[in-house]
């Protein structure tokens, strides 16, 4: 069988930054296995700018922000085999994969990151009445035939859900000719970031229907006709607000689902944001495997993305060198009140490097509140926020001292002002 | 008093901008440049896609290098129509030049190389 250290599955921005991360740490046996014929994931596709503004200090598109990591890796020389889907993951670490010119491979690996990105929720997984007609797609299905195909899906377009891609592609479609009647969201807030309300919607006079879905759609062989309704607050539908809209084409923007296919028969824990559940290291409960970006938690930052995989770049090379613990005082952190979830979920702190991150996202929109992460009943950080969403992604760098291994809990929960 | 929302970066700073346009609410000084922008003349970057004569890919992803005037916008991607682009093209290259005399460049934002 071959043998590799470190195999990396997934050549998207986690994958290409944590080898990047890992090559400068002295770990120079890497393999990435990326089942496209080209590196760089999900940002071939997103051709719109906002990248890289943490990162590079300068704002990029997509396929701009993944050649600059492109480029490093083929500077460095770090392998890679395109077109290799795998198709397993084992305890013991092999790793295999099927590639038209390899054909079957099963490789040997002694760490291994798990970087496969995320998928789009779809029609099947939610539930709408009436006709299945031609002329459903995902937004992201929209963006791959638009953005590399050059293929427009509809001319009159209706958008359910307020994600960020659903928006990014009222604003493309529009700018192409298409006519984009409006948007549904469920919730009575946007799942999508405010600068893309303004840019995408307003600059466009699209409008966005809070606390609105589908009702219906209907259609013999094509998208004829979208019916939404306003849903009351345990989501019913309130009889009498129904709206028709004549369209050819239905977009769905209704959240990303980490791609954790890989990971399924390892026997480990998932956590809230149905990725793996992991340390400070972004380790799963196997020592040497690892996990970041959209696989294991979706993100809206690349910056995040790439800063979460040099985590667990970090914490392979550790692994590969044998300078991980596994042990010592070991904390569980838990999501309190108004908190959607945590990452990490695990803190082992006689492991962790001299700053631990902690991502989280808040479950419902916010004004004037106070986060406070408390060890037990003591309280080790408190951030202030004048107003806070669940699209927006948190992230905070405690210093190593704050845990004084007193009490086994950390939480972290939001304090509303009386 | 008018209220907006930055869109250069995720961040979505809530501005207000009084009437000798002070901005407030920015945490960095891009907000404070875009609020201005967006009361007296708005612009907006545009990204976009053309034909590419190549046997990789059938688009060329493409941005203009400066923001444009946010009335120039439909226009420029009417001219981006009328372009066919050959591989091997490179990110910064000049797409269209002055594109509808606005002084900005559409540049291309990937590496196609055949
Ligand atoms: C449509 C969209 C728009 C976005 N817009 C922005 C934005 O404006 N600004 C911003 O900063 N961020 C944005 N993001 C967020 C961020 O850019 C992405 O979340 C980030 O690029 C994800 O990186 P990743 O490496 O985790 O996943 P991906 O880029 O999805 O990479 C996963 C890779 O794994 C490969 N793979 C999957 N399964 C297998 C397998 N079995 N075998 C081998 N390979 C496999 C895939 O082919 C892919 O290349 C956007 C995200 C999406 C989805
Ligand atoms: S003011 Fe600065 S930090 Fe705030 S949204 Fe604008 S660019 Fe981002």
């Amino acid at each position: 069988m071959i043998h590799h250290r470190l195999v990396i599955i997934g050549g998207g921005s986690a994958g290409m930054a944590a080898a990047v991360k890992a090559y400068e740490l002295g770990e120079k046996d890497i393999l990435i296995l990326e089942k496209n014929n080209y590196l760089g994931g999900i940002l071939n596709q997103c051709i719109h700018n906002g990248f890289g503004l943490h990162e590079f200090k300068e704002e990029l598109t997509g396929p701009e922000f993944m050649s600059r990591f492109s480029k490093q890796v083929n500077e460095l020389g770090i392998k890679y085999r395109l077109n290799a889907n795998v198709l397993s993951v084992t305890k013991e670490k092999v790793v295999t994969y099927s590639s038209e010119e390899d054909g079957l491979v099963s490789v040997q690996a002694d760490a291994i990151i798990l970087t496969t990105g995320c998928y789009e929720r779809n029609a099947g997984a939610i539930q709408i009445a009436g006709d299945r007609p031609v002329g459903v797609y995902t937004a992201g299905q929209a963006q791959l035939y638009l953005n590399c195909y050059g293929y427009l899906v509809g001319k009159k377009v209706f958008i359910l859900g307020s994600g960020d891609i659903g928006l990014i592609m009222a604003r493309r479609m529009t700018l192409e000719g298409a006519k984009v009647l409006g948007v549904a969201e469920l919730m009575p807030y946007s799942a999508g970031l405010n600068r893309n309300i303004v840019q995408c919607l307003q600059d466009f006079n699209i409008p966005l229907y809070l606390s609105h879905t589908v009702k219906e759609v209907r259609g013999k062989n094509r998208v004829e006709k979208v019916i939404i309704a306003k849903v009351d607050e345990k989501m019913q539908f309130i009889p009498g607000t129904e709206m028709e809209f004549d369209c050819d084409t239905l977009l769905l923007s209704v959240g990303l689902i980490p791609n954790n296919d890989l990971f399924n028969n390892l026997g480990i824990k998932f956590s809230k944001t149905r990725g793996a559940m992991v340390n400070q290291d972004m380790e799963t409960e196997i020592p040497g495997i690892f996990s970041a970006g959209n696989v294991l938690h979706v993100h809206d930052l690349v910056d995040y993305v790439v800063s979460e995989a040099r985590e667990a770049a970090v914490g392979a090379v550790k692994y590969l060198n044998k300078t991980t613990k596994h042990a010592g005082f070991t904390y569980e952190i838990k999501q309190g009140y108004g908190i959607g979830y945590v990452v990490p979920q695990v803190l082992n702190i006689d492991d962790a490097s001299e700053k631990v991150s902690f991502k989280f996202r808040v479950a419902k929109p916010f004004k004037d509140i106070v986060i406070n992460i408390k060890e037990g009943e003591r309280l080790i950080k408190k951030i202030i926020k004048p107003a806070i969403v669940p699209s927006e992604m948190e992230i905070v760098y405690l210093p190593k001292e704050l845990f004084q291994k007193e009490d086994h809990v950390i939480t972290v929960s939001v304090e509303e002002k009386k | 008093m008018r209220e907006l929302i930055c869109i250069n970066c995720p961040r979505g700073c809530r501005l207000k901008v009084d009437d000798d346009l002070n901005v407030t609410g920015n945490f960095c000084p891009r907000g404070a440049i875009y609020a201005k922008n967006e009361l007296t003349h708005p612009v907006r970057t545009l990204t976009s896609t053309v034909k590419v004569q190549s046997v990789l890919e059938r688009r060329l992803p493409v941005k203009s290098s400066e923001p444009l005037p946010k009335e120039k916008v439909f226009d420029a991607v009417k001219e981006l129509d009328n372009v066919e682009m050959k591989a091997p093209v490179h990110i910064g290259d000049v797409v269209i030049a002055n594109v509808c005399n606005t002084g900005v460049n559409i540049v291309a934002t990937k590496n196609i190389e055949k």
